[in-house]
């Protein structure tokens, strides 16, 4: 337990004792709060369920406050301090601009619940990201109610069983290649239906063959990222559709990787129904240390009126909250996150119909540029061009030296890098994904080379300094095991110490 | 403006480092018919002055500044400055989430925080580290509570909010469960007798502002063995009863007032806490604490296999991204309120409630809609259709309320207005004198 005050607010940001907590810090009494007087009579109002407990709540003063927050984003990698090549997550830098957009007290200070005459402004902002999204996505209407990637993804297959229902059909299965994001499986199950793998082949696509075999009746839809979590474009993509379509399946295209295709390819062209796009990915909304995102679904004409529902829609020269016709329902208690949607929106129009294209053409061209600077114990899990990201193997350097996937990606940490995803995804052995994103000039991408090859240098000369990495940043590796054996969730909890380590 | 650092130099030398000649080489291997022959219509590029002056002429398109007495979940409290400077810290806001928690001790320490709070908060021992709104939050506790008792029936009082109701109902239909509404007698729910439920799922106060019996609730899920499910309003905390104290087995809460402008209802957050034997089914991040190598505290993401990237389709839940920068905002909004400022922010928000609640009822033909107890938000009936009601007050300043016709059909004119303690005496007597005003128009 975290000893209730006694604790001085100040400790060093590297090499010392963790910070201590705000309830290290509280002392009895000690405020930072204040609020106007109360200007009403005040009077014995004799309710009923009044508090019997005092919340444990932390009494601190607002410069310890201050001080302890300050200290701990100093103990925090982010985007504004340097390369973070976390593959599938599309960590480019955040314009700075689109802060001050979602700080705009006209929509910052907004109700939810005010009438549509009145937020003119804000569905109209709704209504211009809908647009410029259907464009690029080849898609017809869109609805931003999904919070995040894995809303949309329910949210979609929800629109996909609604579909299915309409037709008077009710297939329960639907296809996921083996190389999905963990969330894919998870929402197929959420909206009730069974998930069915489709194995990768050798050219690390989904298996024309083994697709073909799977398909019947039963086929509610495919789910598939394009380009793949290995970063490669799934070209038989149409094909693909084809064969789905042909089951009256729907294909649904899970946006990750919408980034490697802005401007170049749409999924409505690839034949795909229903389309998640995640804009703290692919519209440089921050990831705001894991949310909030925005995972809005748009979809094709014949899948419009079972969207979510009410869309802002321009109605007689005004907009105005219409509901689809059959929608499936709510599924965000106000709008989804608007001043997300408003954060993408100025970066879209800041980057217009040619900068979204450059997004992509930089993007790629970084990835390939990378790709081609590491040395060769980074083996591409599968030799073809990339897209955006791509996927090496570092089986070989285990084999050779002891040294893991996870000791590179703790030794990359010491070089001033973010560490690129881990054993993702999982057909790859000691899989390292890397994403440099658009944003990254040559030299960086040139030292984040340099860095891979200087890891890989040390793994053969002294493979034991690598698997003990990281040693520069604010605590060593955390024991994992400890924690979910032990779980201390809150400082009331009693805390653990070194005797507990094994 | 696309933010790419590359010179044309730069492109064109990592372009002949790879042996192409133009970027169009980079998707040579896209298949015929799906790469775009032609440009998008899309908007032409802008300067950021220009995107700015864009955005401004967006926002002066919504009627600003009014004084606001509208809640429904998403309230108008007073947030200090110091939780935008902190909650802004770019360390915060363009991290990813902790998975490398060597370089994230501080979102993760933030979290554990938040979580710590969030549990001291409902008087639970067990609190996540966010979802994505109240009523989302509201469907993950039923999802909890139909794999925990293997039932498919929920009880669902008509005072929990709107919203959730209608995304429970959404996921229900898709999951084949049923949803078993029960109703409000003058305003407080009647749990009737039925089938066995998974859970019984209730809001303190309810939407219509009104304090329910939680020994009623509470009886009504434990006599069954099914889970007491509350939606608790995070400001009232401080002075009403916390769901634990009072048997509750998950508690949820849209947290929005706590930490974070009303935002046009997002990004908000939902809180999320549980008994301690409902530990494994908690959907979403929870942050341990646990020990480095050198034996330095720490903490880390923990008990990652109940999360989908793991377990995959037997996951309880499939949340990835949640609402992590909102949750911290919460987190230094309730260090800076401490316990005090918590019960005081609830205390002047219910007195100013009754104090407005008295000044409206003394106008011709509105009345309150209930005589049940209620805390900083209140059901009135007006003589009048209230959407032609807000609009008029709108026009003298005021955001007066929400209408309630549409989902309390017993309440055709009914107006649900809630007051915080930002609101004046001043900004309540002019409310008055506008709505008496309105009405006389009318």
């Amino acid at each position: 337990m975290s000893e209730p005050g006694g604790r001085a607010c100040s400790s060093p940001l590297v090499g010392g004792a963790a910070e201590p907590t705000l309830m290290e810090i509280s002392a009895p009494g000690r405020r930072a709060w204040s609020l106007p007087t109360l200007d009403v009579p005040e009077r014995d109002l004799g309710l009923p369920e009044s508090a019997t407990h005092r919340p444990e709540l932390p009494e601190v003063a607002e410069r310890d406050l201050v001080a302890h927050f300050t200290r701990l984003a100093q103990r925090n990698f982010a985007v504004d301090l340097g390369s973070y090549p976390l593959g599938s997550c599309t960590m480019k830098y955040n314009p700075k601009v689109c802060d001050w957009a979602a700080e705009h007290p006209a929509f910052r200070n907004l109700h939810p619940d005010t009438p549509a005459t009145l937020s003119q402004g804000a569905l109209a902002v709704l209504v211009e990201t809908e647009e410029i999204l259907c464009t690029l996505t080849g898609m017809t209407r869109a609805t931003f109610q999904p919070a995040a990637g894995a809303a949309g993804e329910l949210t979609g297959l929800l629109v996909m069983r609604a579909y299915h229902d309409s037709r008077g059909r009710h297939p329960s299965t639907v296809l996921i290649p083996d190389s999905a994001h963990g969330t894919n499986p998870a929402s197929v199950t959420l909206a009730g239906y069974r998930v069915r793998h489709l194995p990768s082949d050798s050219r690390g696509m989904v298996d024309l063959d083994a697709l073909r075999a799977a398909i019947d009746d039963d086929v509610a839809g495919l789910m598939l990222t394009n380009p793949n979590t290995l970063g490669l474009f799934e070209t038989d993509i149409v094909e693909m559709a084809r064969l789905v379509h042909a089951v009256d399946g729907l294909v649904y295209y899970d946006g990750a990787n919408l980034n490697a295709i802005l401007g170049v390819a749409r999924p409505g062209d690839m034949g795909f129904d229903i389309v998640h796009s995640n804009l703290h990915k692919t519209f440089a909304t921050p990831h705001g240390g894991g949310g909030p995102g925005s995972g809005p679904v748009a979809v094709v004409e014949r899948l419009v009126e079972f969207l979510p529902g009410p869309l802002a829609t321009l109605v007689d020269g005004g907009y105005d909250w219409v509901m689809p016709r059959r929608s499936i329902g709510r599924v965000h208690g106000n709008h989804g996150n608007f001043l997300v949607v408003l954060r993408a929106l100025t970066y879209m129009r800041a980057l217009g119909g040619a900068g979204l294209r450059h997004v992509a053409e930089r993007s790629v061209l970084n990835a390939r540029y990378l790709q081609s600077l590491l040395p060769e114990e980074y083996a591409l899990a599968y030799p073809a061009p990339c897209m955006h990201e791509f996927v090496v193997s570092v089986a070989g350097l285990k084999r050779a030296t002891g040294v893991r996937a996870m000791d590179v990606a703790k030794a990359l940490l010491d070089h001033g890098f973010h560490a690129p995803t881990v054993y993702f995804p999982l057909v790859v052995e000691e899989a390292l994904m890397i994403e440099p994103t658009e944003t990254e000039s040559p030299e960086t991408v040139e030292a984040l080379a340099a860095a891979f090859a200087a890891i890989g240098a040390q793994a053969v000369a002294d493979p034991e300094a690598v698997q003990s990495a990281p040693h520069t940043t604010p605590i060593s590796r955390p024991d994992d095991a400890l924690a979910a054996r032990h779980p201390v969730l809150t400082w009331t909890t009693p805390t653990l110490d070194p005797g507990d380590l094994p | 403006m696309d933010f790419t650092p590359h010179t044309d130099a730069d492109v064109a030398r990592m372009l002949g480092a790879l042996g192409l000649a133009e970027s169009a080489d980079l998707f040579r291997h896209l298949p015929a018919g799906v790469a775009l022959a032609h440009e998008l219509a899309l908007p032409v590029p802008m300067a950021e002055l220009d995107v700015m002056r864009h955005i401004d002429e967006l926002g002066a398109r919504n009627t600003a500044g009014l004084c606001c007495f509208a809640g429904g979940g998403i309230y108008d409290h007073f947030l200090p400055p110091v939780v935008r400077s902190l909650t802004l810290r770019p360390e915060f806001v363009t991290s990813y989430t902790p998975y490398q928690a060597e370089v994230a001790q501080g979102v993760l320490q933030a979290l554990f925080e938040y979580q710590s709070m969030v549990a001291a908060l409902m008087g639970l021992p067990v609190a996540n580290a966010s979802l994505y709104d109240g009523p989302t939050s509201g469907l993950e506790a039923v999802n909890i509570a139909v794999a925990h008792t293997g039932r498919h029936i929920v009880w669902l009082s008509r005072g929990v909010r709107p919203h959730t109701r209608q995304i429970v109902g959404t996921f229900a239909r898709a999951r084949g469960l049923e949803v078993v509404e029960h109703p409000l007698v003058d305003g407080r729910t009647s749990w009737t007798d039925g089938p066995e439920p998974a859970a019984v799922v209730f809001s303190q106060p309810n939407h219509l502002g009104i304090i329910e019996d939680y020994d009623a609730a509470v009886t009504a899920a434990h006599g069954r063995a099914a889970l007491a499910i509350v939606e608790a309003d995070p400001m009232l905390l401080g002075v009403l009863r916390r769901p634990g104290d009072a048997g509750c087995d998950i508690a949820f809460a849209e947290g929005q007032p706590l930490g974070n402008p009303m935002s046009f209802g997002g990004p908000v957050l939902g809180m999320f806490a549980v008994a301690s034997g409902l530990l494994r089914r908690v959907p979403g991040r929870l942050v341990g604490e646990t020990l480095d190598r050198d034996g330095r505290k720490a903490y880390t993401l923990t008990l990652r296999t109940r999360e989908q990237d793991i377990r995959r389709d037997k996951a309880a839940s499939n949340i990835c991204t949640n609402q992590t920068l909102n949750a911290i905002a919460a987190a230094v909004h309730l260090a800076w309120l401490g316990p005090d400022g918590l019960a005081e922010a609830g205390r002047q928000s219910v007195q100013k409630a009754h104090h407005l609640a008295d000044l409206l009822c003394t106008i011709p033909g509105v009345a309150l809609a209930h005589g049940a107890a209620f805390a900083r938000e209140f059901a009135i009936t007006l003589p009048a259709d209230p959407v032609d009601v807000i609009a008029a007050m709108a026009q003298r300043g005021y955001l007066a309320g929400i209408p309630l016709g549409d989902d309390h059909p017993d309440l055709p004119n009914g107006l649900l207005v809630a007051v915080t303690e930002k609101r004046t005496a001043a900004d309540m007597t002019g409310y008055a004198a506008s709505l008496a005003e309105v009405l006389h128009d009318v």
